[in-house]
């Protein structure tokens, strides 16, 4: 595994840079970073199928997040190492997985429950707890292109003691994966933690640089810290990394968040965002292309109050037979309106949320292409101030109007 | 799926619009053409399916058949899934496309209700509202009210029942629901009949009989689109061989497009279906489809097929997925089983659908029941294998080898030679010998 910058914004861009993963061997393309990597159940997306899946944009769609807590119980590792590991187990053979001992669906760390042995999760089996070496043993038999050392994740609100008990432990753990790891780290990613805590953070990373890992999986975010700081808990983690080394962050699900990830210098991204919009109806709509207009002046379209995303269970929708975006190219936009999905929301249809996956996924991609189109063009502030603009307006209008 | 030949009375079909295939990831471009019949005159072909071929294989009563409809160029025998409310459970369009899949059955009740006829008319008919580019089928709604509702009740006038949306007391006739019908635009239509359960006897069974044969004319009279749809009407009269045979006959008389051989599949014994199913092939005319509603398990299809039956519909191979029952040769797999978890094999060895080529059982058996994706791929696999089921009967009474697709069907199920009698009763009046698949009776 290789990973190179291939533009760094620096100056007034800040620490935004755009690179090129070298996953799969050098004879197959990179995959340019920023990226998505698309959420999984058990490796497989929750809704879109292997050959829907294989329909959207590569190399794009090819980074998939996987979660070692969703094998705890089955298939047992014998058998998965039998089968192959996860590639053949899944049929998905172009694809790379990039496995983080977190769940942020379902299994969110429990941080009481964790102690010096392993750490603990709530699951929909119940409160589990994962030692470093199951936790090794599992991966080695699944086989991910990629895997981070275990995590003693912290929520913001812990005593700073439990913070500094958190990133010592993690950092014991990370040299206990290190020193089962039968690549010596070639696949690893070094977990850095340090909760709320900027010195924990700092030297968190400090000590993680130094070990002999492939890149960076930063944990601890996403657990109810506050969005202003989050900014400079990021910075002082990237700045105290090695600059070429991956980065991979989870926790940072939204637009706003991812932008203010990868101002702060983070490569790879996994999301919560699609799945909750795909279950709740949601369709994604906001246009990402904003560096192509010049005017500023963003027309309110009647029917939306939200520019971002529309609500398909909503009567309004009920005789549209537009696409959900004119002009995408993914299959639910090629083939399908928002009559028929908004009947199949009405009905309870499963055929609904795999057309939302689908379509959401598709648009979220396309998102982190624009985004590292900007930042190639060294356009990255420019873009996301325009994009957390455009978001806004819908308020300040409502605001004018009333 | 052979090419499209040409047509065997080009006089009544003017002309073949080609469809766009549809934008799928793997569509292949070429492969079926869709023919759409235009301008038919109405004094032609009131109730008649266009070029009806029955001439394509036969063995005894089976018979395998090319079925234009116009949406699509079907091949019986054949199974149709049913996409109750406008959808498969968990398919989309083109993987329906790539199975093999030729006719799709709508429910009419779920859909006058959601998203409403009116609806569905307003934007050009199911097939654009689904964007499905081959067949459909409608049933009647009659059924559905008589087995969902708690307050239905039959009269002369039609089928009354309290509405499910806000409990007003409502009223589908025959008219109503060839209205419905009509607007919803499906390639084929059932009329409503009196459909009363197999397990029930009585005066009600022929009271029930009588009042679907008075009702066939009133579907006759309302059905305002006779060269785009074609009626079925539904053969009742429960199991009692001289209702049934009056049924018949009154169906015949109005020379319909097609026939339907209704009121089974309801936990009737196994030994009565048969014997109807056999009764009805044998009266109805060769020259229209049979359509036996509500069937069913694979082993049935078979039968019937043997029998003369050409068409059939049912929700078992999609729930049973949802239950992670997986359909295969010998029977079923039954993929929540812990005997699954470590089972590196594929649901079906002979299955070459996507399932079957990228999952093992153990992977399958996580999955089933608890994620949706489990109750897709199941679902994906099992209407797959009723696809292959309906290509191979068809394929099989082609070739001249149907005795023989019967007899390796059979042993695939009965490995022991344990074949239930009816099948064996019911083979015997189809002229299939399957006796290299029974053991020999221990007297």
């Amino acid at each position: 595994m290789r990973f190179a910058v291939t533009r760094a914004c620096g100056g007034g861009g800040g620490r935004a840079r755009a690179g090129a993963l070298y996953i799969g061997g050098s004879t197959t393309a990179p995959i340019e970073t920023p990226s998505l990597l698309i959420l999984t159940r058990k490796g497989l997306p929750t809704f879109v199928s292997c050959d829907h899946l294989a329909a959207l944009p590569t190399p794009d769609s090819l980074l998939l997040h996987v979660s070692p807590l969703h094998f705890l119980d089955c298939p047992s590792s014998k058998t998965i190492s039998n089968i192959g590991g996860l590639h053949q187990m899944l049929g998905l053979h172009e694809h790379f997985f990039v496995a983080a001992p977190r769940d942020s669906l379902e299994s969110l760390p429990e941080s009481e429950g964790t102690n010096k042995l392993g750490a603990s999760f709530e699951t929909p089996c119940g409160r589990r707890l994962i030692k470093p070496s199951a936790y090794v043993e599992k991966i080695a038999s699944l086989k991910p292109n990629l895997w981070a050392s275990m995590a003693d994740e912290v929520p913001a609100w812990v005593s700073d003691k439990r913070n500094k008990t958190s990133v010592d432990r993690t950092l014991r753990w990370l040299d206990e994966c290190l020193a089962l790891d039968p690549a010596g780290g070639k696949t690893m990613l070094g977990v850095v933690v340090g909760g709320s805590n900027i010195e924990e953070r700092k030297h968190c990373a400090i000590e993680v640089a130094t070990r002999n890992v492939s890149g960076f999986w930063i944990g601890g975010f996403g657990l109810g810290e506050n969005v202003e700081e989050r900014s400079a808990l990021l910075n002082v983690v990237t700045d105290n990394l090695p600059e070429e080394k991956v980065r991979f962050i989870s926790g940072l699900s939204l637009p706003e968040e991812v932008l203010q990830g990868v101002a702060s210098g983070i490569d790879l991204f996994d999301s919560t965002y699609i799945y909750h919009l795909t279950l709740g109806g949601f369709a994604l709509i906001f246009p990402f292309k904003i560096l192509d207009h010049n005017n500023l002046d963003f027309q309110l379209d009647d029917t939306v109050g939200d520019r971002t995303k529309i609500n398909l269970r909503a009567t309004i929708y009920r005789k549209d037979i537009s696409p959900i975006v004119a002009n995408c190219s993914c299959f639910t936009c090629q083939n399908h309106t928002r009559a028929y999905i908004n009947h199949l929301l009405n009905v309870h249809e499963m055929l609904a949320h795999i057309l939302l996956e689908i379509h959401n996924t598709h648009h979220y991609l396309g998102f982190f292409r624009a985004m590292r189109e900007a930042i190639k063009g060294g356009k990255f502030d420019l873009f996301r101030q325009r994009f957390v603009e455009s978001r806004r307006i819908h308020l300040t209008s409502a605001v004018l109007c009333s | 799926m052979e090419p499209l030949s040409r047509p065997r009375t080009p006089s009544f079909i003017l002309g073949f619009s080609r469809r766009e295939s549809f934008r799928s990831p793997t569509a292949k471009g070429e492969g079926e053409r869709v023919g759409v019949v235009q301008g038919v005159r109405a004094s032609y072909f009131l109730f008649d399916i266009k070029g009806c071929d029955f001439t394509l294989g036969k063995f005894n009563r089976a018979r395998a058949a090319r079925l234009t409809l116009p949406h699509f160029i079907c091949q019986t025998p054949l199974f149709m899934p049913v996409g109750t409310q406008g959808t498969i459970k968990g398919l989309t369009n083109n993987q329906l496309e790539e199975i093999g899949c030729q006719i799709i059955l709508g429910n009419t009740y779920h859909l006058a209700l959601r998203p409403s006829a009116e609806l569905i008319d307003d934007l050009g008919g199911l097939h654009k509202f689904m964007n499905w580019k081959r067949a459909l089928l409608t049933d009647s709604g009659g059924f559905q009210m008589v087995s969902l509702l708690h307050l239905a009740d039959i009269t002369e006038q039609g089928v009354t029942f309290q509405s499910p949306v806000d409990g007003k007391p409502m009223l589908l006739t025959p008219e109503e629901s060839i209205q419905i019908q009509n607007k919803i635009g499906a390639d084929i239509i059932m009329a409503l009949d009196d459909v009363v359960k197999t397990t029930i006897t009585g005066p009600r069974i022929e009271e029930a009989m009588y009042r679907t044969l008075r009702w066939i004319d009133r579907c006759i009279a309302a059905h305002k689109r006779p060269d785009a749809q074609n009626l079925f009407g539904i053969v009742q009269g429960g199991l009692d061989p001289v209702l049934r045979d009056i049924c018949v006959r009154g169906f015949v008389d109005r020379n319909l497009p097609g026939y339907a051989i209704g009121g089974l599949a309801g936990g009737e014994d196994k030994d009565s279906f048969w014997r109807v199913v056999a009764q009805c092939t044998a009266a109805l005319p060769e020259d229209k489809p049979r359509y036996v509603m509500g069937v069913g398990y694979p082993l049935d299809i078979v039968v019937c097929s043997a029998l003369g039956a050409d068409m059939y519909d049912c929700v078992y191979p999609t729930r049973t997925a949802r239950f992670g029952t997986a359909l295969v040769p010998e029977g079923v797999l039954r993929l929540k089983n812990q005997a699954m978890a470590n089972d590196e094999r594929p649901i079906d060895s002979t299955c070459t659908c996507m399932v079957c080529r990228n999952y093992t059982r153990a992977y399958l058996h996580c999955l089933v029941t608890k994620d949706a994706m489990g109750s897709q791929l199941v679902s994906y696999h099992n209407l797959s294998y009723m696809m292959r089921l309906s290509k191979d009967l068809h394929t099989s009474l082609v070739e001249g080898q149907f005795p023989e697709f019967v007899q390796g069907f059979l042993r695939a199920q009965f490995p022991k030679g344990d074949v239930p009698e009816w099948v064996c009763n019911a083979m015997e009046v189809a002229g299939v010998d399957i006796s290299t698949c029974c053991a020999p009776i221990t007297s």
